[in-house]
């Protein structure tokens, strides 16, 4: 019991900072229309710098100027390629945030090279124990501060002006354009908050129980498109759902890896897209997203 | 959106017949199958006179045409964005070293099996099992529109390489296995038996697969093509461009998405066994998701649902690390391994990332599409060609082969052979 609790409540803070990217996944998705594969890359990114400058100027200016180069990047792939392709296919859309991805991951994976970076997180790597139940400390500061960012996005997304803009040309591009919201800055506000949502997880996505910045903490953010997706692409809360579905998804099929042994070893990192695949046999287009359409 | 951008490529097309009439285009006629078989009669000769690398080059690039023209099929002509073409290589490379692979080994190997089967055998029930594999998947896929898909064939592969990694008697492991040489009636496709001479120079593995190679995308190649203009391509592009339209007009679509993915995954088969003997081991990070982006990447590159774009665009991508690799010496900003600076391979993705990213923006036919705009602007000088004429970057659709675009683009019911009046109708009614 005491293990399956464990495993819940690892499962839920990593299901958070999953939920924190695929909100931004969603975000992009409805004001802009994209798939953005860009994000795993960008979450890399956004390691990486905090990684890199931590040494140099400190812990947290080098967070702030990390977040700051994940936005400025999500920004820019949106202002110089998305929105010259407005109205495009959305495969067409899709292929291109990939092209983007692979010269952003290559050039990341060049600078990262073997090595894991340490990034010197304050809290460092103990863990806690809460009435029997261990977690590391940065899992729980990550729960707190995903769950503070996510009410954060959804009082802004319900009752600011910009959430309010953002659901209007979401809902009717054409006529949200007509009522005078400017559906360029709608975008690119959307990816500006996607990227600093994937740079806040990045943050605590290469804090222990993981060992650092490498390579692989991209495979691990691609974990979040079966989130979003499981969720539905264009619901918020399904993101929020999803990413904490996959997450306890992960950390139950690791921690029950011995009586899933027949599975493989590393099961744990697939399960996610079986879930999802499971998911979307049933309901193809998420647990929460709007079901598509044709009018004739 | 497709259908108002692919109006012009449409028009191209009907006005061509009228322009066979012309004199002056006879010469072309005659001119455009003299250089095919140029082409042809040169790479029949060439294993005569180049080295060994260009050898093993042209076969790794004949199993990419292979692979690419299948997820050609559809990505560009269906319009299904498909990220686990990497699953389907890899249930045809490991179907084949399976079947005809040898069981034990030394050491650590000692628990591979194989059922030792000929080659040939193994070929074929590979590429058949990849097909089953696509029919698998398709009721998933057949369900699942556009975006939701890619994520969900995404999904695909990495539970392909999970595979790869724990399936170790059938895959080897993570470590991989090696692949048995290819043969065909005895007639093996290594370095010996039968030993063979041609003009005093010896014809080993790799000139041996060359042929193999130039035969099977030919055959590929020759597939595709014939399919894209039958009657069930034209579905499969009816498909693309709308779905209702597609259905109002008879074309049943789930049954025509599950045979598209049955057919390109077939070929994604075949292209993994090929890949299998070119590169003779097979690993599960041979089968990543970084196969499926590069596949992607050749498509794009080459234009969205044209064969030939295809097969240019699988050449483009394979070939260019190889040859970066060969060149690293020469070329300024590529250094060899381990030199530190930027190595061949990571160059070569580079311009791979830079390539789609511009091709998207600003020529959304690829290369065939370019190709196409500089044909159509030779052939009548003084006269702006619709073909030509500027239009914006919008989707991969604009099909760049002037016959990929035809009966869905015009609008229902005018050019369909069964023109289907009654949905037509109810459907405007709505």
């Amino acid at each position: 019991m005491n293990q399956f609790l464990s495993l819940l409540l690892n499962g839920i803070s990593l299901g958070a900072i999953y939920a924190l990217i695929a909100l931004g996944f969603v975000i992009i998705f409805k004001a802009s229309e994209v798939v953005s594969f860009t994000h795993g890359s960008l979450l890399l990114l956004g390691a990486y710098s905090i990684a890199r400058l931590s040494d140099s100027i400190g812990f947290l200016p080098a967070v702030l100027v990390g977040l700051l180069v994940t936005a400025l990047a999500a920004l820019l792939v949106e202002r110089l390629i998305i929105n010259r392709l407005r109205g495009a296919p959305v495969i067409s859309l899709a292929i291109v945030t990939i092209g983007v991805d692979i010269i952003l991951l290559t050039e990341l994976i060049r600078r990262i090279g073997p090595d894991i970076l340490n990034v010197p997180h304050p809290w460092g790597g103990d863990s806690v124990r809460i009435g029997g139940v261990g977690i590391s400390e940065n899992r729980l500061i990550a729960m707190g501060v995903a769950g503070v960012l996510i009410v954060a996005f959804f009082v802004a997304f319900k009752y600011s002006s910009w959430g309010v803009a953002m659901r209007a040309s979401a809902e009717d591009g054409e006529a949200a354009a007509l009522m005078g919201i400017r559906q360029g800055r709608v975008s690119a506000l959307a990816w500006i908050v996607a990227g600093v949502l994937a740079g806040v997880a990045a943050l605590f996505l290469v804090g222990a129980p993981t060992p650092g910045v490498s390579a692989a903490a991209y495979t691990v953010a691609l974990r979040a498109f079966p989130a979003a997706i499981l969720g539905g692409l264009d619901s918020t809360g399904g993101a929020l759902v999803g990413g904490l579905l996959i997450g306890i998804t992960e950390a139950m099929a690791a921690g029950y890896q011995e009586q899933l042994s027949f599975l493989g070893r590393g099961f744990g990192e697939v399960a996610p897209y079986v879930v999802m695949i499971i998911v979307l046999l049933v309901r193809p287009s998420g647990l929460f997203g709007t079901k598509e359409l044709t009018r004739v | 959106m497709s259908d108002t951008l692919s109006v012009p490529a449409g028009a191209t097309r009907r006005t061509t017949p009228a322009e066979a009439s012309v004199p002056g285009r006879s010469p072309l006629r005659f001119l455009k199958p003299l250089l095919l078989v140029a082409f042809l009669v040169v790479l029949l000769v060439l294993p005569i006179y180049v080295e060994e690398f260009w050898l093993r080059t042209g076969f790794a690039v004949a199993g990419a045409i292979v692979g690419a023209i299948g997820l050609n099929l559809l990505v560009g002509t269906t319009g299904q964005l498909s990220l686990a073409h990497a699953f389907f290589l890899a249930v045809g490379a490991v179907s084949y070293t399976f079947i005809s692979g040898e069981s034990g080994g030394l050491g650590t190997r000692a628990a591979l099996r194989g059922l030792e089967l000929p080659p040939i055998v193994g070929m074929v029930v590979g590429v058949l099992l990849a097909g089953l594999a696509g029919l698998l998947f398709s009721p998933i896929a057949a369900r699942l529109r556009g975006i939701y898909l890619g994520v969900a064939s995404l999904g695909l592969v990495f539970i392909g390489v999970h595979v790869l990694n724990t399936w170790t008697p059938v895959t080897g492991g993570f470590n991989g296995r090696s692949v048995p040489e290819f043969s065909l009636f005895g007639f093996t496709f290594g370095n010996s038996d039968p030993q063979l001479f041609v003009l005093g120079i010896p014809f080993r593995e790799a000139e041996r697969l060359w042929y193999l190679g130039i035969v099977l995308a030919l055959l590929a190649y020759l597939f595709a093509r014939n399919l894209l203009r039958s009657r069930p391509g034209r579905a499969l592009q009816t498909l693309r461009d709308s779905e209702v339209a597609a259905s109002v007009m008879g074309v049943n679509v789930q049954a025509y998405k599950a045979r598209v993915f049955l057919v390109s995954s077939m070929y994604a088969g075949l292209s993994g066994v090929m890949y299998a003997l070119s590169i003779g081991s097979i690993a599960p990070e041979s089968f990543g998701l970084t196969v499926s982006i590069l596949y992607l990447a050749m498509i794009v590159l080459g234009g969205l649902g044209s064969v030939a774009g295809a097969a240019l665009g699988a050449a483009f991508v394979t070939a260019l690390p190889l040859v970066f690799q060969q060149f690293a010496d020469v070329l300024p900003l590529v250094s060899a391994p381990g030199e530190g600076g930027v190595s061949a391979g990571i160059a070569a993705r580079y311009l791979f990332g830079l390539a789609i990213v511009l091709v998207v923006l600003f020529e959304p036919g690829g290369l065939a599409g370019f190709a196409q705009r500089f044909r159509s602007r030779g052939r009548r000088p003084g006269r702006g060609s619709p073909g030509a004429s500027p239009r914006p970057s919008g989707g991969p659709s604009p099909g760049p082969d002037p016959g990929t675009t035809g009966p869905g683009s015009t609008g229902p019911g005018t050019t369909d052979p069964h023109p289907t009046d009654p949905p037509v109708r109810r459907s405007s009614a709505t």
